[in-house]
């Protein structure tokens, strides 16, 4: 189209090949060596929130069996209890405690009319069930919010570093912190709490659980209730950070379900490690090759994980001769 | 089960294709009205400017109605419009389309919102030989394919950010410096739309002799700018140009600020629509941007049903309470196009409707409207605002300007 007629005008000037800007682009980086540190900060803080939708996904998959494409719609419908809180006058940073509270309630709802029936049945069941979820979501957040863009102003000023080379917003660092928190509470939580305990249990065996008197199916609900909960952190942190549309959420959803592949289920320091290096190497990706190759090369490096992992298991892999 | 579920379909299917053909021809031109057809975004992405749309072609319709409706044959008509959700996917519009022409029997039909929209409806209004008028498809890939029964009346998508360029030239000659030395930044969304703008700034870059230091494509769905971003504060082009729909415009405006990147002229697309002027979002994180626009108020346009640009801006806030943003102007001057080319071709012949839209010349409270032969109009300038405390302020091109250009822009 009409990126032909593009190219076309470059031709006629002197002829720049992608191989020159990427040689032009390292080279800056290496001219002022501050700004590979603005990336890899703004790449750690933006990994550490897409780590946290990651780690609700990663546990309701690991106990539940459940893929949830809703994890997107979850992440922005926190977004908008954080946003309604702005307009009633509070601080948009207590929606960091506020969305988790009410997505806890819509997750366990969610959970007992829907979730509850697709457990049992096949990934693929649960992947269509909630894909479905995902787009009535969208669409009645459109009807509700409307499908303009909302914000919530937190008021954080930037740091500037090395005369505005590097610039770090106080509320991307203060969302990564909250992440981490909440990622460490949650691991504390799982490891020491009875509810926690019976998580866990179910994950290993839900059948061998059920017989040692735990209530599955209370397990599932709260399983997914803490999902929901924890993209809601998430999304407060995204509406502060970015901003929030009805339909912003599936590249949550794509960008956690790559981390958790990269990562594995039931390795939730694993989710944390691989959500923050992909955002890094995002942003790095962004910068030498283009932002056009950003998401390609996330999804070529996802390959090239995969493929080398199957290489080293069959390494690994002992036969019966 | 999927031999139940194969019967089933077809028994949709063949139940549809009945109603199809049992469904009455129903004429567009019932008793004293004109149907015109359109599916429109009203859920989905597009949702708001598909609105805006929606809302310029009921204005549009209830004035003309007003003043008396449109006259052929010595008799008077109303206007009407039959709407569709297309739910902002292209395959739906195409579908819609068909089903207006096809079931609705309709034989007018007025754009949907967005190029990519438009541009899958074109093909099937060629097929019908149905002809469109549209306000909101403004990619020129819509316009090199050789459609027939396609007319725009707005300015093609090339043209959105040139003026820009034409307001840097400007700036540069003032300041008595030479124009090669003027440094470029471009980034864009990657699709058809804003690929044709960045082709217009580069094309206009190289005729001015003007270089462009960076050349980037946003993915589509852009969610965080720091490392094109950081790219610009390294390089620090004198003109920095974005185009990247709504969300990606609000990411834009309000990054830059946070991260205390700018340039001495920067200038952008959607600001209408991403609220960059509204400062519960983003403070002042917006002042001193150009924004490119189709159309404004301040413009000094006018025509007999509207009157001026302003006047149309006092009866558009007077029924859905805000400022007409150029989305809604130019889908109201799109009816107002179609109106005139009807009573001119004094008949509901869809071939001498296409031949009066082709020699349409005239003035709306939008624009002078004169539609080049591949269909879009070639009258109208673009325009660019900028915000100053807040409010748009219109500054090029200079000829129209009732605002002085700040320059350079300061970071916020």
């Amino acid at each position: 189209m009409s990126g032909g007629r593009a190219s076309g005008v470059c031709i006629r000037r002197k002829r720049r090949t992608p191989i020159d800007t990427i040689i032009g682009n390292l080279n800056i980086l290496v001219i002022a060596p501050p700004l590979s540190l603005q990336l890899l900060v703004n790449g750690l803080m933006v990994g550490a929130l897409f780590a946290l939708v990651a780690y609700g996904m990663a546990l309701v998959w690991g106990v539940m069996n459940v893929i949830n494409i809703t994890q997107g719609e979850f992440v922005v419908l926190g977004g908008y209890v954080t946003v309604l809180l702005v307009d009633i006058g509070i601080h948009p940073f207590f929606g960091v405690f506020v969305a988790p509270v009410v997505m806890y309630a819509f997750g366990w709802a969610l959970y007992r009319t829907v979730i509850f029936r697709i457990v049992d049945k096949d990934l693929f069941v649960s992947i269509l069930a909630t894909f479905g979820i995902s787009i009535l979501l969208q669409q009645l957040m459109n009807q509700v919010f409307g499908a303009d863009i909302r914000r919530a102003d937190h008021g954080f000023a930037t740091w500037p570093f090395f005369d505005n080379i590097v610039t770090i917003e106080q509320i991307k660092l203060l969302g990564a912190v909250t992440s981490l928190a909440w990622g460490g509470f949650l691991i504390y939580f799982l490891k020491k709490s009875r509810l926690g305990q019976a998580i866990r249990a179910t994950a290993q065996n839900a059948r061998a659980a059920r017989t040692m008197g735990i209530d599955t199916d209370k397990v599932y609900a709260a399983t997914y209730g803490i999902n929901a909960a924890v993209c809601g952190v998430a999304g407060a942190l995204v509406a502060m950070i970015w901003v929030i549309e009805p339909f912003i959420g599936l590249i949550y959803t794509i960008r956690a379900f790559l981390i958790v592949i990269v990562a594995g289920l039931g390795n939730l320091v694993g989710v944390v490690i691989a959500g923050v290096s992909l955002g890094a190497a995002e942003n790095f990706a962004g910068f030498i090759l283009g932002t056009e190759f950003q998401v390609g090369f996330i999804f070529a490096l996802l390959v090239v994980i995969l493929v080398g992992r199957s290489y080293l298991l069959d390494r690994k892999r002992e036969y019966l001769k | 089960m999927s031999n139940r579920l194969k019967l089933s379909i077809a028994a949709v299917a063949v139940s549809a294709m009945a109603y199809g053909a049992m469904a009455p021809a129903q004429a567009k031109v019932e008793g004293d009205t004109i149907t015109f057809g359109v599916a429109v975004s009203l859920t989905g992405r597009y949702a708001v400017n598909g609105k805006h749309t929606k809302n310029g072609y009921d204005l549009a319709v209830k004035l003309i109605n007003e003043k008396g409706g449109v006259t052929v044959g010595g008799k008077k008509y109303k206007l009407a419009v039959k709407y569709y959700d297309d739910e902002s996917t292209a395959a739906r519009a195409t579908q819609l389309a068909e089903r207006l022409i096809q079931q609705d029997k309709i034989k007018f039909v007025l754009g949907p919102y967005s190029s990519g929209m438009t541009k899958a409806v074109a093909p099937v209004m060629e097929k019908y030989k149905i002809p469109m008028v549209e306000g909101n498809g403004a990619s020129r890939s819509i316009f090199n394919q050789g459609f027939r029964y396609t007319f725009a009346v707005l300015s093609t998508s090339e043209q959105y950010l040139k003026s820009a360029v034409d307001l840097a030239a400007e700036v540069a000659k003032k300041e008595g410096r030479d124009l090669s030395s003027v440094r470029i930044a471009i980034g864009v969304r990657n699709d058809p739309f804003s690929l044709d703008i960045g082709a217009g700034v580069r094309e206009d870059a190289a005729r001015y002799g003007m270089k462009v230091v960076i050349d980037e494509k946003f993915p589509k769905d852009v969610t965080d700018m720091t490392s094109f971003l950081t790219k610009v504060k390294a390089l620090k082009p004198d003109v920095l140009v974005v185009s990247a729909h709504t969300v990606g415009g609000a990411v834009f405006v309000r990054q830059m600020n946070e991260q205390k990147v700018s340039a001495p002229m920067v200038a952008m697309t959607h600001c209408e629509s991403a609220k960059v002027t509204d400062t519960k979002i983003f403070g002042n994180a917006s002042e001193g941007i150009l924004c490119a626009g189709q159309w404004a108020p301040e413009l000094a346009y006018k025509d007999n049903i509207f009157g001026t640009a302003m006047d149309y801006t006092n009866t558009f806030e007077k029924t859905y309470g805000y400022v007409p943003p150029y989305q809604a102007a130019e889908s109201t001057a799109a009816v107002m196009v179609y109106a005139d080319a009807i009573q001119r071709a004094n008949s509901f012949d869809t071939e001498k409707v296409r031949d009066a839209l082709a020699s349409t010349d005239m003035q709306t409270f939008y624009g002078n409207i004169l539609f080049a032969k591949s269909g879009q109009n070639i009258a109208k300038p673009m325009i660019l605002r900028q915000v100053q405390d807040g409010k748009y302020r219109l500054v090029a091109p200079t000829a129209w300007a009732d605002s002085e250009l700040n320059y350079p822009r300061m970071t916020q």
